[in-house]
């Protein structure tokens, strides 16, 4: 069954788009990831125009995230306090990063900068959590309980704050800064920067994995929503049929990773997760080492 | 002064190309609606010779051409830098057409000669090179032809010889496969008749594609109101994520 994209201006699959949208869906509830970092390449895949592709995702990622929040609220796993601290952050981010990527979209190298901050941070992120995640669990599985880390550089710095339900008492210049650099990435890189908030909130902030993933994906719904405004405005590159398509499996996939992803130990899901990040990332580094099959390429200058 | 004046007269007429025979066309379609379930579409071309003479003895061919309205097109080399592949050269084409298919009776270096392809601009190559390209990096034939070559790929670009069906040397008809990837705007569509390489008469008409209904809708909002579709979409997705939480609870209870 085919259906014609307004925007896109193209025909695909409509099953085929309902199960991407699905599979997107059920890591963003189980992983607190938005998942833009694979409906994006899934998308080129499907030969939709990257433009249309970033900006449709982050609409996408927008009503999953919102379906994810819902049920963590419910389930009290969201730190609002932290969400609002790493939001602000985000938004100046985001907005720094914008204006970056206009001035390297002129340049014309702003593809090759994409790839190469995937590859990098995906890679970074993806070994750090394997190797940290198979390490406790090895110390589970040997009986030795996880020692909570303290005294971390973090917590000598000014503004300090109360963040009840993570348990912490730090200051709030490192969740601002963790924000505004993941708000950069987002809008460069077209994601929700969910599987860098991740890590950085567990390995940087030291807040426990339980309201970790809640507490991302609430302020990946702003972050996003706010790039989403900003494709449409600027670029008129946001399809809005290919995200309701995308959001009808997406929010169902979202419901139904979050109940996998609470019968899941945190452990198991880290190392899921990071095997994950590692498997996109190899796809990523591979496409640009290898010789491409045709050395040229087009871009449509009057549609992007 | 008479005698002069219908030498004038005369000297016009002969300077008139001699149209013994002209082209009657009609399409299958006048209008092309991209709905929601478009899925691609084919047009038939057929038509007539109309002629008022003998037939001629050499050889009569039809070459019909489709042209999509061109759009501006960056086309980029990578090459190898430091063990990655990254783009280096790139070629800015002003106008290529979103869509070209040439179908014909015959070879088309048999049907027209260099010259008549030349002024009528009828292959792909003289398509691409008659709206002009503007500077960049040196060996830009390469660069054209990676564009040829890429939109071949994609059926944006059709090379059709021995399509036509041509029966006796008068009535004729061809279908043009249009993809479903089609850019909106007007498509001309040429037929030309040749005898010996030389134009004998052509013919033009336009098939106006456009969106209709949700689709022409959707567009519009988001050129022409980005600040409330952007906002219209962030909204929807409020109330699709809201809305499966609450279904999903609704379930569970």
């Amino acid at each position: 069954m085919q259906i014609y994209l307004p925007i896109a201006e193209i025909s695909v699959n409509l099953i085929l788009l309902l199960g991407l949208g699905g599979v997107v869906g059920l890591l963003s509830g189980m992983f607190g990831v938005g998942g833009g970092f694979l409906i994006t390449p899934l998308l080129f895949f499907m030969g939709i125009p990257p433009a249309v592709a970033v900006a449709t995702g982050a609409n996408q990622i927008v009503a999953s995230s919102i379906s994810g929040v819902l049920a963590h609220l419910r389930r009290k796993t969201v730190d609002l306090r932290m969400g609002t601290v790493l939001l602000i952050g985000g938004l100046i981010g985001a907005a720094l990063g914008m204006a970056a990527f206009n001035v390297l979209r002129q340049m014309g190298q702003v593809d090759l900068l994409v790839r190469l901050c995937y590859v990098l941070f995906l890679g970074v992120i993806g070994g750090l959590m394997l190797i940290e995640s198979l390490r406790s669990w090895r110390r589970i599985r040997g009986g030795a309980r996880p020692k909570r880390r303290q005294h971390r550089w973090v917590h000598g710095l000014p503004f300090k704050m109360r963040f009840r339900t993570s348990g912490l008492y730090i200051s709030a210049i490192p969740p601002l800064l963790v924000g505004a650099l993941v708000g950069v990435l987002a809008a460069i890189m077209g994601v929700g920067g969910g599987f860098i908030m991740v890590p950085a909130m567990i390995y940087l902030l030291g807040m426990p994995t339980k309201v970790v993933v809640g507490t991302s994906l609430f302020q990946i719904i702003f972050i996003t929503g706010f790039t989403t405004m900003a494709h449409a405005v600027t670029n008129q590159t946001v399809d809005m049929a290919l995200a309701v398509i995308l959001l009808v499996g997406g929010v169902i996939g979202a419901q139904l990773g979050t109940r996998i992803g609470a019968h899941l130990k945190a452990e198991q899901l880290r190392i899921l997760l990071a095997a994950l990040v590692l498997a996109v990332c190899g796809k990523l580094a591979l496409d640009l080492v290898l010789r491409p099959e045709d050395l040229y390429s087009l871009s449509e200058t009057g549609a992007v | 002064m008479a005698m002069f004046r219908l030498a004038l007269v005369l000297l016009f007429c002969m300077t008139l190309p001699i149209r013994a025979e002209t082209v009657v066309a009609g399409l299958s379609q006048t209008r092309i609606s991209i709905n929601t379930s478009f899925q691609g579409s084919e047009i038939l071309v057929f038509g007539a010779v109309k002629r008022e003479a003998p037939i001629p003895a050499e050889k009569l061919d039809v070459i019909i051409t489709v042209q999509g309205p061109a759009v501006p097109v960056t086309v980029r080399r990578k090459a190898r830098r430091l063990g990655i592949w990254v783009n280096t050269e790139s070629v800015e084409v002003d106008r290529a057409p979103s869509f070209y298919s040439v179908s014909t009776t015959a070879p088309l270096s048999q049907a027209l000669s260099q010259t008549e392809d030349l002024r009528h601009q009828v292959s792909i190559d003289r398509a691409i090179r008659a709206v002009g390209v503007a500077d960049g990096a040196e060996n830009v034939p390469a660069f054209i032809q990676a564009l040829i070559r890429i939109r071949m790929r994609a059926g944006l670009y059709q090379m059709q010889p021995n399509t036509i069906s041509l029966i006796e040397d008068t009535l004729f008809r061809t279908g043009v496969a249009l993809p479903a990837n089609l850019t909106e705007g007007d498509y001309v569509t040429r037929i030309f008749l040749t005898r010996g390489g030389q134009v004998i008469d052509m013919h033009q008409t336009t098939i106006p594609v456009r969106k209709v209904g949700l689709e022409r809708w959707i567009f519009n909002l988001a050129h022409r109101q980005p600040l409330i579709y952007g906002l219209l979409s962030v909204l929807i997705a409020v109330i699709a994520g809201w809305g499966a939480s609450a279904v999903f609870r609704y379930f569970r209870a």
